[in-house]
């Protein structure tokens, strides 16, 4: 299977998540400058983590008038898989590839550390891997993560359930605590409709060595190989 | 008889704080009357900041050579320091207190933004950043106000640069009130190939100026580093810069791609840090004895009316100074371009020795490059504070032992919630601290460990120093900070290799503070010696005085140690219920004179008092020890003995375990208070498997280290001699601390 890792200016998870595809998971990973016009011959896209153009403005802002989107969208409309983790997740939701938006988090602090979210359904391209309602350790690295969408989105989204990863306590209890940033429904993760667009705020890259800390990260990239390779 | 007019009035030698007798001397040695920019650019670099006036002749006391340091200290923006594998780490701290104590976010965030660059410049990719804060007590606003300021900076900045903070400390004292000392240390790591000095070598070459326009910010933030703080100090503002971590994330990577890539392009890179264009370019020509001709009307601006003068003197953020290899300029252009950053050819490299500055066909300069580079030093008049001797002649043993358990667990909570020990967790959250996907160990250990990819070694990280043994002691303050630095990678399974300083002092002009500055040099440097770790780099940050009150006197040291195999990484926590724990370098009982200097002293009884010893020989053997046992694979886990002593240090490994320690019946001997929470050096807490005990036992006295095994680990109660806890107290009291201090609430 073979990985886009997009690149922006202000990108600094695109080295770590292609160390874990390639190194790691032994799948060829290039990282893709976001000039770039075209994404054919990837089978699946990953939009990093970082500051993609210092995000002065709101997150991703700017990144979605990189030319690489108009590329990513014709790879989406494919029905190829892309997954945007963190400042990713933010790009994909000013693109409008998903719905809804990261606000600034309610600490009003960025906030690194550990944090568990349940898996809400595994009968998904992106947690095949994992077990129903398993608690996976995923470490955060953000100050604008807190998922906002308005009452009809957020019941869409649920109806529907494309909320595919909820923060919550490590025994797997979605509580107010475990919340880091004020997401509305504790909302870590969702998916477009189609089931093939991810984002989320946890870093699955910082967890998919027993050297770093855990390994839950890598049931993430194993469901899609598995779905999609 | 008059005096002849001067031909420069005071003020404008004070606006760039040049003494007269040093304008008298610029003046001859230059034979003419120096002209206005000529002067501001002898004022910069002739600054303690830029100079080291004073503290010059200090340096010669440091160890700085050994077969693995690359570098010559001072020779470069960073040291380099060879860690096998044909891989380099490169490092350096340096400071940033008087932009911080003005504007807090700011200061800190150039700050950071400085020391990064400093280590991009040589061809090294930053790994990690670590920084080592100091504020005044937080009952008083202002202080939490900085406290805030500056940890929001340091985030602001390094998160969005994509490198990993690994903690440093946080320390708060009297002595730092509307003073906080702001350093911060980055690490960077660079084949041994594909590293590149700063250096205008070849003339002919050319000189790129690239990334950020240039605009007023900072204008004589260099000379502003170099006078005291007082009322007017706010009117300073405008000498703090503005950062913008967006453009040093470009030029971070312009850069390193340039060196990884295409070294042959260029011969030197250089950051604009202090005193700017001016001193880049200088000190450029400096090192490689050649001149610089540098046009003034090609330097991109981001305001109208600049001066020639403006435009030398700027400290603009997020600047480098490329010497291009002549015919390669459009190469070096395009590659900076791609990351969408400016790349303006300014000037040449000259053979002439001068710095020639032109404001297009006008020449506004034409000085001797070894003029500006070579102030006047000076040897100061030292005598000790009498007023710090009389404190550390106090003898803590005159002060009534803790009376009961109750009153030993309840110094112990004291000492855990005391914003010197607590956990600072509040503030590493706010840092990215696993960016790169190397980070082993983060803060809030002894040690930051990162593993290096590749390979399978990993590397060390800490910064170390004490402000209140300092002042009791500046020789004994100087080499325990060194010791505790190499305790601390050592505890990790790391060898110190190399050591990084920063020296935050007063005004040395005062012959107490020169005492201070000289002593703690000292001391440092034989620590370094006893402990194989020369000094590879550092910083002297000066005139840290508030309305005529000195800060507390404070060296901070940044260690680097080398761990071989990342099997062999030790960490802080216990790791299993029955494992033994072991102390290594002292036996239980202490003499009430360990109490000296110390947190329980401080908190317990409002005293920064007491004698300050170090044994620089237990240190190294103490270190020697934690190495071979690590590398055996004997140490579950390993922490030092430093702030509120053996105690605390067990308390911390508990508390981050969420392991208790059931040892109730220990020989604590006849200082109840000294045997908790003395003190004394050299010292380790350890965990091992009972089975290791005997191997450990007979290295140990190989090593002429004592141990004194008791525990074992496990159950739910922290219990150690009479003292006697439930872990979930010890927990609350550990957590928190920070917050409840931030709060303005009383501890």
């Amino acid at each position: 299977m073979r990985f886009a890792v997009l690149v922006f200016p202000g990108s600094w998870s695109d080295h770590d998540c292609q160390y874990v595809l390639q190194d790691i998971l032994g799948h060829p990973t290039d990282r893709v400058w976001h000039r770039a016009s075209s994404l054919d011959g990837y089978d699946a896209v990953v939009v990093p983590g970082g500051f993609a153009y210092g995000d002065y403005l709101r997150c991703g802002a700017i990144a979605r008038f990189s030319p690489v989107m108009a590329a990513l969208q014709r790879h989406v409309d494919a029905g190829r898989p892309v997954f945007g983790s963190c400042n990713g997740f933010q790009i994909l939701c000013e693109a409008g590839l998903l719905p809804g938006a990261l606000l600034l988090n309610d600490s009003l602090e960025y906030r690194c550390e550990p944090a568990y979210v349940r898996v809400e359904r595994t009968d998904t391209g992106f947690t095949g891997a994992c077990r129903g309602e398993q608690a996976l350790m995923l470490p955060i690295s953000h100050g604008q993560g807190n998922y906002y969408a308005d009452e009809q989105t957020l019941a869409a989204l649920e109806a529907d359930g494309r909320v595919l990863f909820r923060y919550c306590d490590p025994q797997g209890a979605v509580t107010a605590v475990a919340n880091p940033n004020g997401s509305l429904h504790n909302i870590a993760g969702v998916v477009n409709a189609a089931g093939t667009v991810l984002g989320m705020m946890p870093h699955p890259e910082r967890a998919s060595e027993a050297l770093m800390g855990g390994e839950d990260g890598l049931l993430i990239w194993r469901s899609i190989i598995e779905r999609w390779g | 008889m008059t005096d002849p007019a001067p031909a420069v009035d005071d003020a404008t030698l004070q606006q760039i704080a040049l003494s007269r007798a040093e304008y008298e001397q610029a003046r001859q040695r230059l034979g003419r009357e120096p002209a206005p920019v000529e002067l501001g650019m002898i004022g910069a670099l002739w600054s303690e900041h830029c100079g080291y006036k004073h503290s010059k002749p200090l340096f010669r006391h440091f160890p700085v050579e050994a077969p693995h340091v690359l570098t010559t200290l001072g020779g470069e923006n960073a040291g380099a320091v060879d860690i096998g594998d044909g891989l380099v780490v490169v490092m350096k701290i340096e400071s940033h207190n008087h932009p911080s104590a003005i504007e807090p976010y700011q200061g800190a965030a150039t700050g950071v933004g400085g020391i990064v660059r400093d280590i991009f410049a040589m061809g090294a990719r930053p790994i990690a950043i670590l920084d080592s804060l100091r504020f005044g007590p937080l009952d008083l606003p202002n202080n939490r106000r900085l406290l805030r300021g500056v940890v929001a900076g340091i985030g602001g900045y390094g998160n969005c640069l994509g490198i990993p903070n690994l903690g440093g400390e946080v320390r708060v004292g009297p002595g730092y009130s509307g003073n906080p000392l702001v350093n911060a240390m980055c690490v960077g790591i660079a084949r041994r190939d594909a590293m590149i000095g700063a250096r205008a070598e070849g003339p002919g070459n050319a000189l790129l100026l690239v990334g950020a326009d240039t605009g007023r910010d900072g204008l004589h933030g260099a000379t502003f580093a170099s006078v005291q703080l007082d009322e007017r100090s706010e009117e300073r503002r405008p000498a703090v810069q503005v950062g913008n971590p967006f453009m040093e994330k470009l030029l971070m990577e312009a850069c390193v791609e340039l060196v990884s890539q295409h070294r042959d392009w260029i011969v030197g890179l250089q950051d604009l840090g202090a005193a700017g264009l001016t001193s880049s370019a200088v000190e450029c020509a400096a090192r490689a004895g050649t001149g610089v001709t540098l046009d003034v009307s090609r330097v991109p601006r981001r305001e109208t009316a600049m001066s020639p003068y403006d435009v030398m003197l700027s400290e603009s953020q997020e600047r480098m100074l490329v010497v291009v290899k002549r015919g390669h300029e459009d190469d070096v252009a395009t590659l900076f371009r791609r990351w969408e950053l400016t790349a303006v050819t300014i000037g040449t490299v000259t053979d002439d020795g001068l710095a020639r500055i032109r404001d297009g066909d006008h020449e506004v300069a034409a000085i001797d490059v070894r003029l500006l580079t070579s102030p006047p030093t000076y040897e100061g008049e030292a005598a000790p504070d009498p007023v710090a001797a009389a404190a550390a002649a106090f003898d803590p043993s005159s002060l009534p032992d803790v009376a009961d358990a109750h009153a030993a667990n309840a110094a112990l909570r004291a000492l855990l919630a005391a914003p010197n020990i607590t956990d600072k967790r509040w503030v590493t959250r706010q840092y990215d601290q696993q960016v790169g996907t190397n980070t082993v160990i983060g803060p809030g250990s002894d040690a930051g460990v990162l593993r290096i990819k590749g390979t399978r070694r990993a590397i060390a990280l800490s910064t170390d120093g004490n402000g209140r043994t300092t002042w009791l002691d500046p020789w004994a303050g100087g080499a325990r900070a060194v010791a505790e630095a190499a305790r601390n990678v050592a505890c990790a399974g790391a060898t110190p290799l190399a050591v990084t300083d920063c020296l935050n002092f007063g005004n040395p002009e005062r012959p107490q503070i020169y005492f201070q500055i000289s002593q703690a040099v000292q001391g440092i440097a034989a620590a370094c010696r006893a402990l194989g770790t020369p000094v590879v780099s550092g910083n002297v940050s000066l005139y840290n005085e508030t309305n005529g009150v000195p800060v507390t006197p404070t060296p901070v040291v940044g260690m680097l140690g080398l761990i071989e195999d990342v099997d062999r990484i030790v960490r802080m926590p216990f790791q299993r219920p029955g494992d033994v724990v072991a102390l290594l370098g002292a036996m239980l009982p202490q003499a009430a004179s360990t109490l000296g200097g110390g947190e329980y002293l401080a908190v317990l009884h409002g005293l920064e008092a007491g004698p300050v010893a170090v044994d620089l020989h237990a240190e190294a053997a103490l270190v020697r020890l934690l190495n071979a046992a690590a590398r055996r694979g004997l140490l579950r886990s390993a922490h030092d003995c430093s702030d509120g002593g053996l105690a605390v240090a067990l308390a911390e490994c508990a508390v981050a375990a969420g392991l208790g320690l059931d040892a109730p019946s220990l020989d604590l001997g006849p200082r109840l208070d000294a045997a908790l929470f003395g003190e004394a050096g050299a010292r380790a807490v350890v965990s091992l498997r009972p089975s290791d005990l005997p191997a450990l036992e007979s290295l140990a006295a190989e090593h002429g280290v004592p141990v004194t095994p008791f525990g074992p680990v496990g159950g739910d109660r922290l219990r150690l001699g009479p003292l006697d806890l439930p872990l979930a107290d010890v927990t609350d009291a550990y957590r928190g601390g920070l917050e409840r201090a931030l709060a303005g609430h009383d501890l």
